[in-house]
């Protein structure tokens, strides 16, 4: 039984004619966490959104959490998964209570599993402010906290760190430490290598579309 | 596929409840759209019950492509959609959700414009409170339609255009049939033939939701 | 696949030709209370409607529905809705305009707000939207979901333009022959009409293979492109 959480073979997505990915060899071990590093442009978005099933695979071969991305049914590998992008993961007419009450009820997890999340995050005082009222950091942290109510085995998180000053960064730092050692499988995007005490990321290097090395 | 209906349905409610775009934007503009309509017929036209109708339910028409639209965007607002899809939501009641939404909300509407027919185009209140059942079912029959018009032009290039080019045709037999009901209530003649066209559409559309509301999701 | 065109071919210019002559030197000319000459016209109005609103979209809706299917679900036959839709909006067009030439000595008007004209212009309005929609979507995975549904949801209104004419006040010529016991058409005439539609749908799945084989090269051509684009990417990052 393979140990690894993402397999990729020679992967190809295309997009109005244009190569996203140009061919991309991955391997993320189940527990690890992964680092994918690159210029803007360089694919790193485009390979977290094929990982999370929200792209068809254009060439190539490979399995995420168990599903092909060939043959699979891309709506089960997206329920296996868990993602947070630039812009938020939420309604913005919504409160930061309502958001997580509904990800919560739609994956049938507990609702009693919302205020740890939230004390986890820092957001706690503010369960009653609407989304669209947070600031840039605090939608990154209820995003997060959307994360961890979900429990998904793969999570998927997209420049998680721009913007973010240094007590953002080791609070991201301390969560990324928690998630991993509890289980869950991470790969994160970024612009440079991170540069943390606590953990110890594989760095890749995209390029072009493609993995190009190790950072 | 009901629990995820009712989730999202009240989900919805509750987004529509927050911002108030139906109660502040698209109600006066609808309550405007009947005035506009009736200087457009002019002096001795306006306010003639025998156009009322087919008035009626031309604003509605242009009404409810609003409210589809932001219906349809509600799930379509960068990196909510991501996210949304990864919850594995049961996309038939995603739809049935999404319909029963906008239907109570073109239910919400349609009263409100109703009340300005009476007003305004002097139809009388016994007949429009008699064609007030198919007023319901129509609009229903159009939020199941409007559902899926909406998911299927969600994302793509000029939405704002592509929306009435794809729903309006579509929705054209159910102006018909709604304009045939509600004369008939106000001035008597036969129902039955409107009411199976629209039942007709509503079940057609439901039952085509049900079954590939999925499929666009997945797109 | 040449064999198919091939005998396609032949047999549309045969039936073609043979309406033609049966209807405009053979068939008598009805009589005036009947229109007289333009009731020629029902060698053709008929027919074109009929490949417009039933034989095209229904090759459009089977192929859309035969994608849906996971089974049966294939580029070929996105490509086969795509390209029934597109010959169907041309014979929507004569449709109009057959029934407006029809139309203007009969009821005096080029338009009149009869049912099944009305109908048949909702029609060509949505075909139009058929294709709005896949030139709003590049993404040919994305584009055939989106397209495969609207088929679908087209097929929903067409048995409107049926019942339409039956239950609203109308100016058209009832349902003829679809009216069992009631056929208004009588002898060589009726021959000619009858072989008209096998004309037109000869016509039609003619048509449609030469665009679907023209569709064909293009998405092979495109191919050829997604090679290149890949090429082309790596060597950015190298």
């Amino acid at each position: 039984m393979s140990t690894n959480v993402v397999t990729l073979s020679n992967a190809v997505v295309m997009h109005n004619d244009f190569a996203l990915l140009s061919g991309v060899d991955l391997t993320v071990e189940m527990g690890s966490l992964v680092v994918l590093t690159g210029a803007n442009g360089a694919g790193k978005t485009s390979l977290l959104r094929l990982l999370g099933g929200l792209v068809g695979l254009s060439d190539g071969e490979g399995v995420v959490a168990g599903v092909s991305l060939r043959s699979g049914d891309r709506s089960e590998l997206r329920r296996r998964v868990g993602w947070l992008g630039h812009e938020g993961s939420f309604y913005r007419d919504l409160s930061v209570l309502e958001n997580l009450t509904f990800a919560a009820r739609a994956l049938r997890r507990p609702v009693g599993d919302i205020a740890p999340a939230l004390e986890r995050v820092g957001l706690a005082t503010r369960s009653a402010t609407l989304a669209k009222d947070l600031s840039a950091g605090q939608r990154r942290r209820l995003g997060l906290a959307w994360l961890l109510v979900r429990r998904p085995e793969l999570w998927l998180l997209d420049e998680p760190y721009a913007s973010l000053d240094d007590e953002g960064r080791d609070f991201l730092d301390g969560v990324l430490h928690d998630v991993v050692a509890a289980g869950a499988s991470v790969v994160v995007s970024a612009h440079d290598p991170l540069r943390s005490a606590s953990l110890t990321p594989t760095t890749y290097r995209i390029s072009g579309g493609r993995i190009v090395g190790h950072a | 596929m009901m629990r995820t209906a009712w989730l999202v349905a009240t989900k919805d409610l509750r987004v529509e409840a927050r911002s108030r775009v139906l109660l502040w934007q698209v109600v006066p503009f609808g309550v405007l759209a009947l005035v506009l309509s009736g200087l457009a017929l002019g002096p001795a036209a306006a306010g003639k019950s025998s156009a009322a109708p087919g008035l009626f339910y031309l604003v509605t028409l242009f009404v409810a492509l609003l409210m589809i639209s932001r219906s349809a965007g509600i799930e379509h607002t960068p990196g909510t959609r991501e996210s949304i899809a990864t919850l594995g939501l049961d996309p038939a009641g995603v739809f049935l959700g999404k319909t029963l939404a906008l239907t109570l909300e073109l239910w919400a509407t349609g009263l409100v414009l109703l009340g300005g027919s009476v007003l305004l185009l002097h139809t009388s209140l016994v007949g429009t409170l008699h064609a007030l059942p198919s007023v319901l079912v129509t609009l229903g029959a159009m939020g199941a339609a409007g559902t899926m018009y909406g998911a299927l032009t969600a994302g793509v290039d000029g939405p704002a255009t592509l929306l009435p080019v794809v729903t309006l045709p579509a929705f054209a037999p159910l102006l018909v049939a709604g304009e045939r009901s509600f004369s008939a209530a106000l001035h008597g003649g036969a129902l039955w033939e409107w009411w199976l066209i629209v039942t007709v559409a509503l079940v057609g559309y439901l039952a085509v939701g049900v079954l590939l509301y999925g499929v666009l999701e997945e797109s | 696949m040449k064999f198919t065109q091939r005998y396609l071919g032949v047999a549309t210019i045969v039936t073609l030709v043979a309406t033609i002559v049966l209807g405009l030197w053979v068939t008598p000319p009805a009589t005036q209370a009947q229109g007289g000459d333009l009731a020629r016209l029902l060698y053709i109005h008929p027919a074109i409607a009929w490949v417009a609103l039933y034989v095209s979209f229904g090759t459009t809706t089977v192929a859309s529905a035969l994608y849906l299917w996971r089974r049966t679900r294939s580029m070929v036959m996105d490509r086969i809705a795509y390209c029934a839709m597109e010959v169907s909006v041309v014979y929507i067009i004569l449709t109009l305009i057959t029934g407006s030439i029809w139309g203007r000595p009969t009821w005096g008007v080029w338009w009149a707000w009869d049912a099944r004209l009305t109908s048949t212009a909702i029609l060509l309005v949505l075909a139009l939207g058929y294709l709005a929609l896949r030139r709003a979507n590049d993404d040919p995975e994305i584009r055939a979901r989106r397209s495969a549904v609207f088929g679908i949801l087209i097929a929903l209104n067409v048995p409107v333009i049926h019942y339409s004419v039956l239950w609203w006040k109308t100016l058209h010529q009832g349902p003829t022959l679809l009216t069992p016991g009631q056929i208004a058409v009588h002898g060589s005439m009726l021959w000619t009409m009858l072989l008209s539609f096998f004309a037109f749908t000869f016509q039609f799945f003619w048509l449609l293979r030469a665009r679907y084989r023209v569709e064909e090269q293009a998405t092979q051509a495109r191919g050829i492109e997604q090679a290149d684009a890949i090429a082309a990417r790596q060597r950015e990052g190298a």
